[in-house]
């Protein structure tokens, strides 16, 4: 099929970027779109032009690495899909493709498509973890069962990949979907019980000092998610902060 | 030199129990002292580094990712080994021990997998008590299933994505440390060379991708947690930047290379659609436990079949060949992988084979989906429920254990795996070769380390479906952070390592050299062009089925390439700043000296063993045929000067505990 991308080009990140357009002919439906991308720099650098720099890494949806806004979308069309696994087949030869970084206050761009998105790894330093160490020598690991219907909603929670579709999708640019997964996940499980409290109150205060927008329930989050995290957990999140906000001792 | 494994004496249940009492110990304040690198930072080196840190270490931590969470750990599906026995069903540290030693073919070391059996029980303790979300049962306890080459459910699991949970465990017990300060983490920083001083590891060179600097790292022992090589064949289940650089750097400066041959093939992956591919994607061995492998029994079914003029729905019961279970009753669909791969290629050879390009078999979940809806019906209470209504409780059943797999498949392949079988043939997976450690997972360079994927030490010659999570945490939660000890125990007198040494100059100005190599060169073609040609000899001549002849033409293949890729290779852009395409020459570069060494190891093999197929080698009825008299050894690769003149040692494998016979899955 013959496209026409239209692509955010940009040297680094004090630099002014610009939408580049490239034709392009012989791509084929069963290629994955960054397979359409490596395919274009391939003939980029046939040209003598230097490639589109982009982020991704395992290419099966689930590092959480690949961005990229596609036709103003997080992730392209289609749903529960990340960049990788996008198909060419969901487009039509004559198109016109808009290919744009992930934007937000929070997420600087570092070239091109490639965004810094280590604002979620720092939220994630703020508690995103039970303070056990190490050793093995805890309980057995039976010794405390969990309901399966908890067990269950924690996983679907500690699937988020990280990837920040969330943020560049939502207009406040929020990570407060991000934020709830993780603390929904150990909110769900009894070992995530003693530090429940400091846990929300240091990873929202985190989420704010780095610039993430607040809530105001629109719900496109989790429609472009590709992992279908649920709504719920931000409703969780919310309820554990004000519950943590009256009853801390801090 | 010879090879010493450093393995203890005594018996095997009581090596590892007895050695790690007698490990010297490094005092709280000395430990303030000595610093540790830790390179990559999927299960082994983001477990190795939290759990350093906490020990009271100061840690470095480096990933080539934008986030240590990225790591490719995170892709495993299926789940991860322990001997727990939580089900009852006769499981034991030792029949673990003898499972992986007999799935490895006999080619791993007898106490390093012991340890590794011992350990298995402790990581699910860890893992829970972290907030992994492992799959549970209606009573709230933890729930198992089976994988290939085992008679036993020892494998925990999380649906499809226990690598990704098991990660995002290990990565906030890292970020725990980083929190503390206690970590330092470099993320978008790749090795590029391993600085030895006085004989000993004491830094790296490692490049900021972002800005192109060259930093220079010192430390008292650096491990290298970098994962396996399996993109040497280019297209692999690896993700796109995996890579050997940080490994063959080492290898280059008297890190031995170990059984480099030793390469898992993935029965079950989705199928090559084109040339434009730039990666496989697994389907979970777990499938195995309820997909029937299957193939038309009658050539012209197959035949049909690829030119689209039959769907396989319509071909008879009667007139499919299930050739695991014709092959191997014992274990039918969960034979382990290296016989699932081959036995799928031999159907393939012969003119079964099912898509367009007669390179695939199918997986079917048919007779599960009825079954499974058969059981659901009884369970509700549905009487004389249709054929449709049982369909659709097993496809309810089905989703619930595989609903991402499935989903996935379906957004690759446009099929749906609920209505019409799969279609699935062996891809480029794991590599059980790899840098050669002793008991203590320290290579030959003294100093220098290897854990996980990264290291050859407790698979052998295959490695069986989930105990590569099991090694990766095994080697960095509780055996490296002991074992370092024997090592930085002499040097608390050390003090800091400087940088400014002759030996970090030269290292980075070797580094430098390199990198305006390829910048400067000229050429006329991209590094992927290289890359794919590097794929299709591996493939083609150190794959599935390796012979002396294709061997020896890999080998002079290999050799032209290397001349051409240095001196045709175009890179654009400079070398300061990010330069993705500059980051992938250099790992190119390092894979194809890699290629090489695996043919040549191939070649020196004159056995069929594990997942080293050899034509030459193998029975009537087409099973590998071992040579145990002659190749009870591990091969390590001394470096000196270029692959082709790469020095043999050999490590005598000796077997106390377990009989060396002939693996029967019949």
């Amino acid at each position: 099929m013959d496209l026409t991308l239209k692509i955010w080009r940009q040297n680094g990140p004090q630099e002014k970027g610009e939408m580049k357009t490239y034709p392009i002919s012989g791509v084929e439906e069963d290629m994955s779109f960054l397979e359409m991308l490596d395919y274009l720099n391939d003939k980029l650098i046939n040209d003598g032009i230097e490639p589109v720099v982009f982020d991704h890494d395992c290419r099966e949806g689930i590092c959480g690495m690949c961005s990229l806004f596609i036709n103003g979308e997080a992730h392209g069309p289609g749903r529960k899909v990340t960049t990788c696994q996008l198909h060419m087949r969901e487009f039509k030869s004559g198109d016109t493709i808009y290919i744009e970084p992930f934007r937000a206050k929070a997420f600087p761009i570092v070239k091109d498509l490639m965004v810094d998105r280590s604002a979620f790894d720092r939220i994630q330093r703020a508690g995103g973890f039970i303070s056990v160490n190490t050793s093995g020598n805890t309980i057995d690991a039976n010794a405390i069962p969990v309901p399966k219907e908890n067990a269950d909603k924690a996983f679907d929670a500690a699937t988020c990949i990280g990837c920040g579709a969330c943020v560049a999708t939502c207009k406040n640019s929020s990570a407060m979907l991000f934020a709830s997964a993780k603390i929904s996940q150990f909110s769900l499980l009894p070992q995530g019980q003693p530090e429940a409290k400091e846990r929300v109150l240091s990873m929202v205060n985190q989420m704010d000092l780095e610039g993430f927008g607040n809530c105001t329930n629109t719900g496109a989050c989790e429609v472009e998610c590709p992992k279908g995290i649920s709504l719920e957990n931000i409703a969780r999140m919310n309820r554990d902060y004000l519950f943590a906000s009256l009853s801390s001792n801090k | 030199m010879a090879l010493d494994s450093k393995v203890p004496a005594g018996a095997i249940a009581d090596k590892w129990t007895k050695h790690k009492g007698e490990i010297p110990l490094v005092s709280p304040a000395n430990k303030r002292l000595l610093d540790i690198i830790v390179v990559g930072t999927g299960l082994a080196g983001s477990s190795a580094a939290a759990s350093l840190a906490e020990m009271g270490y100061n840690v470095k931590a480096f990933c080539f990712q934008d986030s240590p969470r990225r790591a490719h750990s995170i892709a495993a599906q299926g789940g991860i080994n322990a001997a727990k026995n939580y089900q009852n069903d006769g499981d034991s540290v030792y029949r673990l021990f003898y499972d992986t030693i007999k799935g490895g073919d006999y080619r791993s070391r007898e106490g390093n997998v012991h340890r590794l059996a011992e350990v298995s029980r402790n990581i699910i303790d860890q893992c829970v008590a972290q907030g992994v979300p492992f799959a549970r049962d209606y009573g709230g306890l933890l729930d198992n299933r089976s994988f290939g080459g085992v008679q036993v459910s020892r494998t925990f699991y999380a649906k499809g994505q226990t690598g990704q949970q098991l990660l995002l465990g290990a990565y906030s017990a890292l970020n725990r440390q980083i929190a503390k300060g206690r970590v330092k983490m470099y993320a978008r920083h790749e090795m590029q060379e391993l600085v030895v001083v006085d004989g000993k590891a004491r830094g790296i060179i490692a490049k900021n991708l972002v800005t192109g600097e060259f930093e220079r790292h010192s430390a008292h022992a650096v491990l290298l947690c970098t994962g396996g090589y399996g993109n040497v064949f280019f297209l692999s289940t690896n993700a796109m930047g995996s890579n050997v650089t940080a490994a063959w750097k080492a290898h280059r400066k008297g890190a031995h290379m170990a059984n480099p041959c030793f390469t898992q093939i993935h029965p079950t992956c989705i199928p090559v659609s084109g040339e434009n591919q730039s990666k496989l994607t697994l389907m979970s061995e777990s499938l195995r436990n309820d997909g029937r492998i299957w193939v038309p029994a009658k050539k012209e079914d197959a035949e049909a079949i690829r030119m689209g003029k039959l769907h396989p729905n319509d071909i008879a019961e009667a007139d499919r060949d299930y050739y695991l279970e014709r092959r191997y009753p014992a274990f039918g669909n969960l034979v382990p992988r290296d016989v699932a791969s081959r036995a799928a290629k031999e159907r393939c050879d012969a003119g079964y084979g099912v898509n367009k390009t007669g390179e695939a078999v199918y997986l079917d979940f048919a007779a599960a989906i009825m079954r499974f809806g058969e059981e659901e019906a009884h369970v509700k209470g549905v009487k004389n429920a249709s054929v449709n209504e049982i369909k659709a409780l097993g496809e309810k059943v089905v989703e619930g254990k595989y609903g991402n797999l499935f989903q996935m498949y379906e957004k690759i392949t446009a099929s749906n795996p609920y209505k019409e079988p799969m279609m699935i043939y062996p891809a480029v997976h794991y590599t059980m070769g790899g840098l050669w450690v002793d008991y203590n997972l320290m290579t030959t360079v003294p100093g220098c380390f290897a854990l996980g994927e990264a290291n050859f030490s407790d698979h052998g010659a295959n490695r069986l479906g989930a105990s590569a999570l099991m090694q990766g945490l095994a080697d960095g939660y509780f055996v490296a952070p002991y074992t370092v000890g024997e090592f930085l125990s002499t040097d608390i007198r050390s003090g800091k390592i400087p940088t400014d040494s002759p030996e970090f100059e030269a290292a980075e100005q070797a580094v430098r050299e390199r990198t305006e190599k390829f910048i400067n060169n000229n050429g006329t073609k991209s590094v992927d062009f290289f890359h794919k040609r590097l794929g299709k000899i591996m493939w083609n001549e150190v794959g599935m089925a390796r012979s002396e002849k294709g061997l020896k033409q890999a080998i002079a293949d290999i050799q032209a390439l290397r001349e051409e890729f240095y001196a045709d290779v175009r890179v654009l852009g400079s070398a300061n700043g990010m330069n993705p395409e500059l980051d992938k020459a250099g790992r190119v570069a390092d894979l194809i000296e890699l290629g090489e060494l695996m043919a040549k190891d191939a070649l020196e093999r004159n056995e069929s063993c594990g997942g080293h197929f050899r034509e030459e080698y193998q029975s009537l009825e087409g099973e590998a045929l071992r040579d145990d008299e002659n190749f009870a050894f591990v091969s390590a690769w001394e470096f000196t000067g270029v692959p082709a003149e790469a020095q043999l040692h050999k490590e005598e494998l000796t077997f106390e505990n377990v009989e060396l016979k002939t693996r029967s899955y019949k």
